[in-house]
C-alpha cells in the first residue's frame, strides 16, 4: 500500500525572514501507483461513489485543509 | 416566490447518484472497451436512469431539449429553476 | 452536436455569501489550468488523435464543461445578491466596475482567458502528456483553493472535482498506454 503524501524537510537559513516551515508536505495521489487499471476493482456504493468522486476505492484519495483536519474533520 | 419543494433535490440527487456512476464506467470502457461485467453493469444503470428520468420530469419538467424529452403544456423547458440557481 | 441537460453533475451547495472565495475560485473558471480550458484542450485535440482514444478526448472535454457549470454555480452564489460595498471589501471593487457581478473568463489576478492556454501539438503522445500535466496542475489548484476556503459546502464541491482530475489522468496515463501497443505489428505477423 503506498501513502498519498509525502514530507520532506527543506533546507533552513538563520536568516530566513519567515518562519521556517521545518517540513514540507506533497500529494502523490493513488493514480501515480495504478498502471493500467485491472478489471474488477471493488467500488463504492452509487450513493458513495458520488460523494466520493470516484466509483472505485483504490483511487479515492480525498484533501483536507489544514483548518478541516485540525477540527478532527475526515482525515487524508 | 415559488421555490421547488424536498422531493425536487432528492429526486434530482438519485440523478445525479446513477448519473455518476454512468459517467465513471463510460471514461472506464472507453480504455476497457472488452470488460463485459462492466458493460453489463453500465447497461443496468441506463435502465436505472431511464426510470428516474421519467419520473423527476413528470414532477419537474423535462431535463433535456431539442427532442430529447417531451414537453408539457405550455411549453415548460424555460421554466426556472436552471441547475445553478436551485 | 451537444445536448445541454438541467441538472449539475454534483448537488453543489454553498455556505455563507463570500465573495472573496468567489475571486480565487474564478482561477478554475477562466485560468490557464481551469475547467474552461480543459474542455476546449481535449474537445480540440479530438480531430488529430487516433481513433482509438477520440472516445475518451470527448467523454472527458464533455464532462469538464459540467465541472465549469459546477464552479459558475460556486462563484453565482458566493456573489449573488452581493453589494457593491461587500464586492471592494472583497477586492473585487474593480471586477465590479466592469463587469458588476457578471462573470468573466479570466483568472484569479483577472487576466482574461486566452487560446495560448491550451497545447495542441498534433503529436500524439506530446498531447496526451500535456492532458496529464494539466490534470495534475487542476488537481494542484484544487488543493489551493481547499487550502484558501473555510466554506465547507464549498470544500465538499472541491474535492469532488479534484478527485475527477485524478480520475481524468488515470484515463489518460491508459490512452498513452492504448497507443504504446504493437498492435499493427500483431495484425501484420
Amino acid at each position: 500500500m503506498n501513502t498519498h503524501q509525502k514530507t520532506y524537510h527543506p533546507y533552513a537559513s538563520p536568516f530566513d525572514p519567515c518562519k521556517p516551515l521545518t517540513e514540507k508536505t506533497y500529494s502523490t495521489p493513488p493514480h501515480l501507483y495504478m498502471g493500467f487499471q485491472p478489471p474488477n476493482l471493488p467500488q463504492f456504493t452509487p450513493a458513495e461513489a458520488l460523494r466520493a468522486g470516484t466509483l472505485w476505492k483504490d483511487f479515492y484519495d480525498p484533501y483536507f485543509n489544514s483548518f478541516e483536519r485540525a477540527k478532527g474533520g475526515p482525515q487524508t | 416566490m415559488k421555490q421547488v419543494p424536498a422531493e425536487y433535490y432528492q429526486l434530482m440527487e438519485q440523478l445525479q447518484t446513477v448519473d455518476f456512476v454512468l459517467v465513471e464506467l463510460t471514461l472506464y470502457l472507453d480504455t476497457h472497451n472488452d470488460d463485459i461485467e462492466a458493460i453489463n453493469q453500465f447497461n443496468h444503470y441506463v435502465k436505472e436512469r431511464k426510470h428516474l428520468k421519467k419520473a423527476f420530469e413528470s414532477q419537474f419538467g423535462p431535463l433535456l431539449q431539442f427532442g430529447n424529452s417531451y414537453s408539457g403544456y405550455p411549453w415548460n423547458w424555460d421554466d426556472t429553476p436552471w441547475p445553478w440557481q436551485v | 452536436m451537444w445536448i445541454y441537460e438541467k441538472k449539475l453533475q454534483y448537488p453543489v451547495r454553498v455556505s455563507t455569501c463570500n465573495p472573496t472565495l468567489a475571486k480565487y475560485l474564478i482561477e478554475q473558471y477562466g485560468g490557464a489550468d481551469g475547467e474552461l480550458a480543459a474542455a476546449l484542450r481535449y474537445l480540440n485535440q479530438r480531430y488529430t488523435i487516433p481513433d482509438k482514444v477520440i472516445g475518451l478526448l470527448t467523454d472527458i472535454g464533455t464532462e469538464e464543461f459540467a465541472h465549469l457549470e459546477m464552479i459558475a454555480t460556486m462563484v453565482y452564489k458566493l456573489t449573488k445578491d452581493a453589494t457593491p460595498e461587500q464586492m471592494k471589501a472583497a477586492g473585487l471593487g474593480d471586477h465590479y466596475a466592469n463587469h458588476d457581478g457578471a462573470l468573466f473568463y479570466q483568472n484569479a489576478a483577472g487576466v482574461p482567458w486566452t487560446a495560448s492556454y491550451i497545447a495542441a501539438k498534433g503529436d500524439p503522445i506530446a498531447d496526451l502528456y500535456e492532458d496529464i500535466a494539466a490534470e495534475e496542475k487542476a488537481r494542484a489548484t484544487y488543493q489551493w483553493l481547499i487550502n484558501l476556503s473555510d466554506d465547507p459546502d464549498i470544500n465538499d464541491s472541491l474535492r469532488f472535482l479534484r478527485e475527477r482530475e485524478i480520475i481524468h489522468a488515470q484515463r489518460f496515463r491508459e490512452a498513452v498506454e492504448i497507443l504504446k501497443e504493437e498492435r499493427d505489428r500483431q495484425t501484420i505477423f
